[in-house]
Formats: C-alpha cells, structure tokens, sequence
C-alpha cells in the first residue's frame, strides 16, 4: 500500500528562500567546526567486527598436520573459480599417513577472490578460513596467487583439539570400524 | 609617456596579477577544505616540501593544513596530458579558455584594492589604471568571458558540454539585466546633482565612510550578490557545470591546462567578484561603518595604504569564504527555476527597487 505524504504549503518567508538558506548555511556553519568522522587510512585503522570475511588461509591443527584433504568441495564451491587444488596422496613414512590425501597444490589466486567465504562454509575439514587481512597488493598477476605455502603461513594454526583423524586411526587400531 | 612609466606599469600589472593568480590557487585550497571541513571530512593534508615539512611543529601543522597543496595542483595542470579530441573544432576549442580566463584578468586594471594619502594630502587609489568609467568598463569586460563558455561547449562537438554552454549562456545573459539594474540606485546615490559625474569604482568606495551601500540599501546588495552567484556560474547556479546531468558541462572535453585555465578562470572571476561586491556594498578600505581608516588616525603614509589594502583583502576573502559556505550549502537549482528566478522576480525586484531608490534620493538630495 502506498502511503501519501501531504506536504505542507510553503509559506510566505519559505517562499522567498532568504530565511531557509540562512538557516541552511547556521546548519553548515557549525559542521565547519565538528570533528571529522572519517578515518585517515594507512595510520589508522578500521576495528575489524567479529565474522569478517578476509583473506582466505589454510589452517593446520595443533599438532601440525595440514587439515586440508583436498576433497576439493571448496574448488567446486568457487563462485569465482579462484581455487586450484591438486591432490596428492600423503608418503606413506609421514606421521599423518592415515589421513590418505592431503594437497599437493593449493592456489588461490586472490584477483579472482570475492570473500564470500563458501570455501570456508563448505569445508568439512574446518581447513580453510577467512582471516581479518583484507589490504592485498602485489606488482604482478603471479604475486597475487597464494600458493599452499602462503596459505599456510597466513593461517597458521588452529587450536581445535578434536584430532578427528588420530581418533579415526585410534578405533581403527581397537578393531571397530569407526 | 616616457619607457619609464611603460615599465613601472608592467611590474605593477605583473604583480597584481601575480597576486591574483595566487589568491585564486589559495581559493582552490580553501573550497576544498572549507567543503571537507563541512562534510566532516579532513581534506588535503599530506602534501609537503622538503625544508619547510620538515620544521618540528610547524612543518607538520602546515602540511596538515595543506598549505602545500597548491603546488602540485597547479604543476599537474601542467604536465598531465593534453587530450585534444578529434571531433572538436580545434582553433575555437583552443581559443576558448583564453577568453574565459583574459576578461578576467583583464577587469583587475580598474578595481582599486586600497588607497595611499600623497604628501600633497591627496587621497589616490591603489589601482593599475584610475578610469572614470570603471564600472562600466567592468561590466563590459566581465560580460565578455561568456563567450568563452559558449565556445567550449559549442566546439567541443558534443552533446554535453554543448547543453553546458546553451545553459551558460542563456543564464549568464539573463542575469545580467538584474545585476546592471541593481547597481543604478548606488550610482544615483554617488552622482550628485551639480557635481562632474562619474563610475570611478574608487568614488564610490570612498563615499561610504558613512553607512555602507549593503546598509541602506539591502535588497540591492542582495540582488547583486545573487547575480553574481549566477555570473561566476557558482552552485546553487552553477548550470553550465552541473555535473550530476552533464558530466561536468562546458569543460567535459578539456583536460590539463586547458582545463586549468577555465578553473583558474572561473576563481579568478569570484575572486573580482568579491572585490567589485566590497567595494560597491561593504564599504571597500572603511573598517567599520562611519569609521574610516583616517578617523582612527592610521591613514597617513605607506602603514595607512598597507592598511587599507589589508582590510580590502579582508572583506574579500570573508567574501570568498561566503561563496564557498554557500557552494556546500546550498543544492543546484533547476535550469526552470534558475530561469524563473532570472526573469520574474529578481529583474523585477531590481526595478522596483530602482525606483523606489529614484524617490528616496530624489526626496533626500532635494529637501534636506
């Protein structure tokens, strides 16, 4: 339903503007002396709000294992198609052999990347998150492609304990099946 | 004339212009901070030059203000690159810069920016040239630079910039009839029955050390000052501009110094403006009404000239700073209601209040 707003009629000392713009120019004349609401970029900066959607990193857990299997759903997500992965088996002498998979190659290459963090909603791993960075720069297309060791060292570590897999091999080595 | 006199007057010419051009970069300067201060924003403030930056308090409090600005505002004028379009008519599109800026330039010969007593005990005018016919002389000149917005738009061969200098010219031509009109009454009030007539505008600033013309005759200050929002093409009139519908009007096509030239014009025009506005209605050099700078016991000598030249700036620059609290202010009008406003009301408001005025001075100079 549309809603009809009657204006009022101007009267006379409106119709001749003189006392409306005076009392414009009072309304800009003491904004002339307030404080600036704008915030003066590289020496300060904004406070970042809780849920912020950053550059994408890949995280490790806390005893070092890349979370990553490379089931690659954060790949297929992409709106944008900013994610190559090439998944690699894990050598089977590593102390992660159990988990099977893990990336060989993991780019984002971030001129493509919106932030709409998909890739972190898909990720069944908890493996890849959006942190607080957001100023990116780089003097040519290749800088701008994280690669797997980047992604790393943006993210870090992630200190979740539930070591899903170690209880996986732990179960598998009792005998039940899960 | 001997070379010695064509010489003083060149150095002399050349620093007033000089002064000119510098006041118009410092204007620049302030609309941009004036409107940043407004918006609640900082403006320019990083600029620095490398001795003077480098002062401990000083330095930086400058830099902050951006006094630094100017600089790399004008030399990018400079030397960024000049694009001349290929549809355009180029000897007219070169061509109509320099008008827009020379009749600008050129009106500063005749407006008196102070005054000096002589050892003779003569009051003489600071001004490049002292003629009788100074206002009208203005008038003329000033009314010419129209042209050169006219021959931007037109040449430029685009649909834009061409609305710009239709608009342009059909306001700036309408609002000159109130502006021209609004001034007779002063004029009637200085001509005194009897006495050799004259437009000198240093005359008519000298005959306000009693009340200012803005005091006794307020709705002619007003219409004048109206009109010369529209004539400078500043907002709320700036039609030929006005560039949320025509991109940025007139000037669309022009770039570097070319463009330069019409924003140095266009400051340059408020900066006269505001001289011409002083002196006809705020009382040019007079410090305050009835007060004059001899009554306080200051006039005499070079430290009285310096004086008046200082308080004639003074006003002006309150002047400019009106303008530009005006600009960020005020929205646009619509190019109807700037018509309307030109043709029906303030063109009749100046006649009445003309002859209003022809009775007033007709009854003051004959029965008092």
């Amino acid at each position: 339903m549309s809603i009809v707003i009657k204006r009022k009629p101007l009267n006379f000392l409106e119709k001749i503007y003189l006392p409306e713009i005076a009392r414009g120019l009072a309304t800009t004349f003491r904004r002339l002396w307030g404080k600036p609401v704008t915030l003066e970029y590289p020496e300060q900066r904004p406070t970042i709000p809780e849920g912020y959607r950053g550059v994408p990193t890949l995280v490790k857990d806390p005893e070092g294992r890349e979370k990553c299997v490379s089931c690659q759903l954060c790949e297929f997500v992409c709106p944008p198609k900013a994610i190559r992965i090439k998944p690699g088996a894990i050598s089977e002498d590593s102390e992660f052999a159990h988990v099977e998979k893990g990336p060989q190659e993991f780019d984002i290459d971030m001129l493509r990347c919106i932030y709409c963090g998909l890739c972190q909603e898909v990720c069944p791993e908890e493996a890849i998150w959006l942190q607080n960075d957001y100023s990116l720069s780089g003097y040519s297309r290749s800088e701008m492609v994280n690669d797997k060791e980047k992604l790393y060292e943006l993210g870090g570590t992630l200190p979740d304990l539930h070591f899903k897999w170690k209880k996986k091999q732990e179960a598998a080595a009792k005998g039940s099946g899960h | 004339m001997d070379i010695n006199f064509i010489i003083l007057k060149f150095v002399y010419a050349a620093i007033v212009v000089s002064v000119i051009m510098g006041l118009c970069s410092y204007a620049v300067l302030a609309e941009r901070k004036i409107s940043s201060w407004i918006q609640g924003r900082v403006g320019p403030n990083r600029t620095s030059l490398p001795l003077i930056g480098s002062i401990p308090v000083l330095g930086p409090f400058l830099t902050r203000l951006g006094v630094f600005q100017p600089i790399p505002d004008g030399l990018k004028f400079l030397f960024k690159e000049d694009v001349v379009p290929g549809h355009v008519n180029k000897f007219y599109f070169i061509m109509a810069p320099v008008i827009s800026l020379v009749p600008a330039l050129t009106t500063v010969v005749v407006v008196p920016f102070g005054r000096i007593v002589t050892d003779a005990g003569e009051v003489v005018p600071l001004v490049l040239a002292n003629v009788n016919v100074g206002l009208l002389f203005l008038f003329a000149i000033s009314s010419l630079s129209v042209y050169g917005i006219v021959l931007a738009g037109w040449s430029s061969n685009s649909k834009y910039p061409f609305l710009g200098g239709i608009r342009a010219s059909a306001q700036m031509i309408s609002y000159e009839l109130a502006m021209g009109v609004s001034i007779l009454p002063i004029l009637m009030w200085v001509n005194n029955p009897g006495l050799e007539g004259t437009m000198n505008l240093f005359d008519i600033a000298q005959a306000q050390n009693g009340f200012w013309f803005a005091m006794w005759m307020p709705l002619s200050a007003i219409i004048f000052l109206v009109c010369l929002f529209a004539e400078t093409n500043r907002l709320p009139f700036d039609m030929a501009e006005s560039e949320t519908e025509l991109v940025s009007g007139f000037h669309t096509e022009y770039s570097s110094f070319k463009f330069g030239l019409f924003f140095v014009g266009e400051y340059a025009h408020m900066v006269i403006g505001s001289c011409v506005f002083t002196l006809l209605f705020l009382g040019g050099w007079n410090p305050l009404p009835f007060v004059t700078i001899d009554m306080l016991g200051w006039g005499a000598g070079y430290i009285g000239a310096a004086l008046s030249v200082a308080i004639f700036l003074g006003k002006m620059c309150g002047l400019m700073f009106f303008f530009m609290w005006v600009r960020w202010t005020l929205p646009r009008f619509r190019y109807d209601q700037v018509m309307k406003l030109g043709w029906k009301i303030l063109l009749p408001l100046s006649i009445a209040n003309l002859i209003a005025y022809v009775f007033i001075i007709y009854y003051l100079d004959t029965s008092l």
